[in-house]
């Protein structure tokens, strides 16, 4: 999710705009407390299986919930509620270690689980009254949050020894989750219960971060047991008695639909239980997914294309482009671009080509649905569970308040599943129901199903024109982006305030170079084929376009790439900061040699600042190896520095990747990639050395899930361009660099 | 037909349809999920398994040629090698989704099994079919060298 459009969310929701979708939701995801936890079937995700067996054979600990946030056990385990979806950003580990670090807990005594779907609890506050995690918001929403729980949790564990041990409360310490006072002494599991009987504290008192002990330091991460060792439960892993597997066959083409289908020899297939047409396609319900899916294969279906989308890419981008000879919607609009342009010295102009992309997730989408008559049982992984919650109701006509979501971990997600219309759990949700609940059902997508189900980057074209004056500066910049709308007709179409959605131009209306005409305007083709946030969002084209451009531009005018930035971005210390790091950390202006090169490029996206040096080789048959990558971030304060270098590390390798040879295209309106044979993700021989270097700036903590990726791009073109002298800008790469 | 094999150091049975792929045997029949599903086509390495301690992809493997073969997957696998893969992956807290990784562990421990202490090059080729969505390659290649070298100090 966009970081313009989360606040705008934000701003939106608190003014009471769009009050009504936004009332919905809440009243769907507010599904009453969770009291007590016993019966949670959340528990202890962290925990590894064999501690998972031996409490279930050991009498169960008692549980204390001290807020929403923090239940103490009188083991002395530590729970944090974590309100947001892992997909391996580390909000298992980040979130914890700031309850952590207030409770003064030890790292050892923490474990997590995954909080319930309701919204009045645990939204995420960047978003107003949704439950999600996008955005790269995760920490920066939870921060203060989470503080104020860990500290009013710890105040009542004082107030409790206080009482129990007729001392004053200011004699008593805490450390490594035990409270002492002269020579009492007692851990958190011992006070647990007394002090939930405690009065939380208004206002609790928060630490300096000159105090902290844990925050800052590498923590090792608490999901890595689990993940080591199979044990990890995946929605893919989700069993229930009974349970039948769900695969659908749904149209090849996009807006498609079914005009009829024989079943017969799908039925014949020994183990396929039931055929069942949905409003999606056609679902066959087996034994097994093998039978499912190979059952799938002989159902016979006549199709009706007559609203599908029908183009091919090239009549796509052939549409875009008529378009940009038109005016577009105006983004930006600083002094005058066409005027400075027209009376340039010189002017300098491209045009850019981005494909859709996918964002395929190793683990396919992936939902498990329990239909009762009067209650909605959903396992998956959802970065937006109480939208689901309500788009459940509605396929059902259940009371919100009796679905209940139980949030897995995800094998992957990068914004995937976080879908306006909740595409795959809707799609569970009605075969479900068309089946009237008699099975429990898990729908699995093949990867071909995952692959050409949409919900892609959006295709994207850019013209962009500087203008350079008399004296060799740059005075006019003139960007137009067209590229499909993500919000527009969606439940989330409130973040748009004005006809041009944020997303599209997100990360070129805020160019931070100093130039005095600055123009940007944004195109909306439509098409048929359903687009989403995929990490990052717009800044993924945006940061290209804009970053290789000024590159472009600078080796135009005969200057240093580095230094006209660092020139031009005097206003923009953060951007500085990290650009000169970055820089200096890869050696910068040091010979090479030859057939090797060296980019740069820096972009602000989520309120993260991140600036990347790469280093390539070509070699004369036009082979490229990226060899390696030097990353400066400033993410604020970095609470878990190694996740943070984590997250630049997955987040530059899937940049990358993308750049390099990642495409959808479509032939007459058919996806031509279907799985990995033909959308060729990196590999880790191409996987270049990665150097992180987190640069401090003593400001809150923002996003580090989605700022590594959108430098990443540019820079390798940049440094291609530095071997080659020439510029690429068609993406994907690999397919440039033997053209 | 019923099918014999060894999985996880048991005698195990099945009556599946004898050209169910092995992962499925594996995860829906044994109800060991621990070994992922990610492609269905031998390219992505989610599902390896050893088969007779061989690197194999089970998402293409019929169930009908594991008949009498022995079958580890990353819920039993216990050798000196895949001790020290699984402790190298913790330490250098490589896992981000952590849905890649049983099949990264897997071959990065038949690699050790084979190869004491491999060359980048070698583990390029040895891990070059195990993709992971999240890049966590940087990583896995430090662990690998990681544990050749805390196995070869025990042997030391
Ligand atoms: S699932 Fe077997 S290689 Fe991908
Ligand atoms: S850790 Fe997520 S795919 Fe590898």
């Amino acid at each position: 999710m966009s970081g313009v459009t989360e606040k705008k969310l934000a701003a939106q929701v608190s003014q009471g705009l769009n009050r009504r979708k936004f009332l919905q939701v809440s009243a769907l995801g507010g599904a009453g407390f969770l009291i007590g936890c016993s019966e949670s079937d959340t528990a202890a995700p962290s925990a590894p299986s064999a501690e998972a067996e031996a409490v279930a054979t050991s009498p169960a600990p008692v549980e204390t919930e001290l807020n929403a946030f923090v239940k103490i056990q009188s083991d002395d385990t530590v729970t944090v509620v974590v309100k947001h979806l892992d997909k391996g950003q580390g909000v298992t580990t980040g979130l914890p270690a700031i309850v952590a670090e207030e409770l003064d807990a030890s790292w050892s005594q923490m474990r997590t689980e995954f909080a319930p779907a309701d919204a009045n609890r645990y939204a995420n506050l960047a978003f107003g009254v949704v439950q999600g995690t996008g955005g790269s918001t995760s920490i920066a929403n939870s921060w203060e949050q989470l503080r104020l729980a860990a500290a009013g949790a710890r105040a009542m564990l004082v107030q409790a020894a206080a009482a129990q041990w007729g001392v004053a409360a200011d004699t008593i310490s805490v450390a490594d989750g035990r409270l002492t006072s002269g020579d009492k002494s007692a851990s958190f599991g011992e006070l647990a219960s007394a002090a939930a009987e405690q009065t939380p504290p208004e206002q609790p008192v928060l630490k300096d971060r000159s105090e902290f002990k844990l925050l800052g330091t590498n923590l090792p991460r608490l999901d890595s047991a689990g993940k080591t060792d199979g044990s990890t439960e995946f929605t893919i892993d989700v069993q229930r008695p009974g349970m039948l597997m769900a695969v659908v066959a749904r149209p090849p083409r996009f807006g498609g639909k079914v005009a009829s289908f024989d079943a017969t020899e799908a039925l014949a297939v020994p183990g396929v239980a039931r055929v069942v047409e949905i409003p999606r396609g056609v679902a066959v319900l087996a034994d097994s997914y093998f039978t499912a899916n190979k059952a799938r294969g002989m159902l016979d279906i006549q199709w009706n294309f007559d609203e599908a989308e029908n183009r091919s890419t090239a009549e796509l981008e052939a549409d875009f482009k008529a378009m940009m000879d038109q005016p577009g919607l105006e983004a930006r609009n600083d002094g005058d671009a066409e005027a400075a342009l027209a009376s340039a010295a010189q002017t300098i102009e491209q045009e850019f080509h981005f494909p859709f992309l996918a964002h395929a997730t190793m683990e396919p989408m992936d939902c498990v649905v329990e239909l009762g008559a009067e209650s909605c049982d959903i396992w998956t992984a959802s970065q937006i569970p109480t939208l689901d919650v309500g788009t459940t109701a509605a396929i059902t006509g259940l009371d919100p308040a009796n679905i209940k979501i139980h949030t897995r971990f995800a094998g992957g997600s990068f914004g995937r599943r976080a879908v306006p219309d909740s595409d795959f759990v809707a799609e569970a949700v009605m075969i479900a129901k068309a089946i009237d609940g008699e099975s429990p059902v898990k729908l699995h997508w093949s990867r071909e199903d995952d692959m050409t189900a949409g919900r892609y980057r959006p295709m994207a074209v850019h013209r962009v024109r500087a203008g350079l004056d008399e004296d060799g500066k740059i005075s006019a910049w003139h960007h137009q982006v067209a590229s499909l709308s993500i919000l527009t007709g969606t439940a989330f179409a409130a973040m748009m305030t004005s006809e041009l959605d944020p997303s599209v131009v997100e990360g070129t209306t805020d160019l931070p170079y100093a130039i005095p005409n600055i123009r940007v305007d944004g195109y909306q083709p439509q098409t048929g084929v359903p687009v989403l946030w995929w990490r990052s969002v717009g800044h993924t084209h945006n940061a290209y376009a804009v970053e290789v451009f000024f590159d472009q531009v600078a080796r135009t005018m005969g200057r240093d790439p580095y230094e006209l930035r660092r020139e031009m971005l005097t206003d923009h210390p953060r951007h500085l900061a990290v650009l000169n790091k970055a820089a200096e950390e890869a050696g910068w202006g040091t010979d090479l040699g030859p057939g090797r090169g060296r980019g740069i490029a820096v972009h602000e996206s989520f309120n993260s600042f991140v600036a990347e040096v790469i280093e390539v080789t070509m070699s004369e048959s036009g082979d490229l190896s990226i060899d390696r990558v030097v990353c400066a971030v400033d993410c604020g304060f970095a609470l878990t520095p190694d996740v943070v270098k984590a997250q630049m590390e997955g987040g530059i390798g899937y940049g990358l990747s993308s750049a390099l040879r990642e495409a959808i295209t479509l032939t007459n309106g058919e996806v031509d990639q279907k799985n990995f044979d033909r959308y060729r993700p990196l590999r880790i021989n191409e996987m270049p050395k990665v150097e992180v270097h987190i640069v401090n700036s003593g400001e809150p903590p923002t996003g580090v899930g989605e700022p590594g990726t959108p430098p990443s791009a540019p820079a390798l073109a940049n440094a291609i361009a530095d071997a080659t002298g020439r510029y690429i800008s068609r993406l994907p790469i690999a397919d440039q660099l033997k053209a | 037909m019923t099918i014999e094999f060894q999985f996880n150091g048991k005698t195990v049975r099945t009556d599946a349809p004898t050209d169910k792929p092995l992962l499925w045997v594996i995860r829906e029949d044994l109800g060991a999920t621990g070994t992922k599903f990610g492609c269905g086509i031998a390219q992505c390495g989610a599902c390896t398994i050893h088969l007779d301690g061989s690197p194999t992809r089970s998402c293409v493997l019929p169930i009908a040629a594991v008949a009498g073969r022995s079958v580890t997957t990353v819920e039993g696998v216990d050798s000196k090698a895949a001790m020290a893969i699984r402790k190298a992956w913790r330490e250098l807290d490589v896992v981000q989704c952590g849905y890649c990784q049983s099949g990264q562990m897997m071959s990065a421990t038949a690699l050790l099994e084979g190869n004491p202490s491999p060359s980048d090059d070698d583990i390029d080729n040895a891990m070059g079919g195990n993709l992971c969505r999240c890049a966590t390659y940087h990583r896995i290649r430090a662990a690998i060298h990681q544990a050749a070298e805390d196995l070869s100090g025990e042997t030391a």
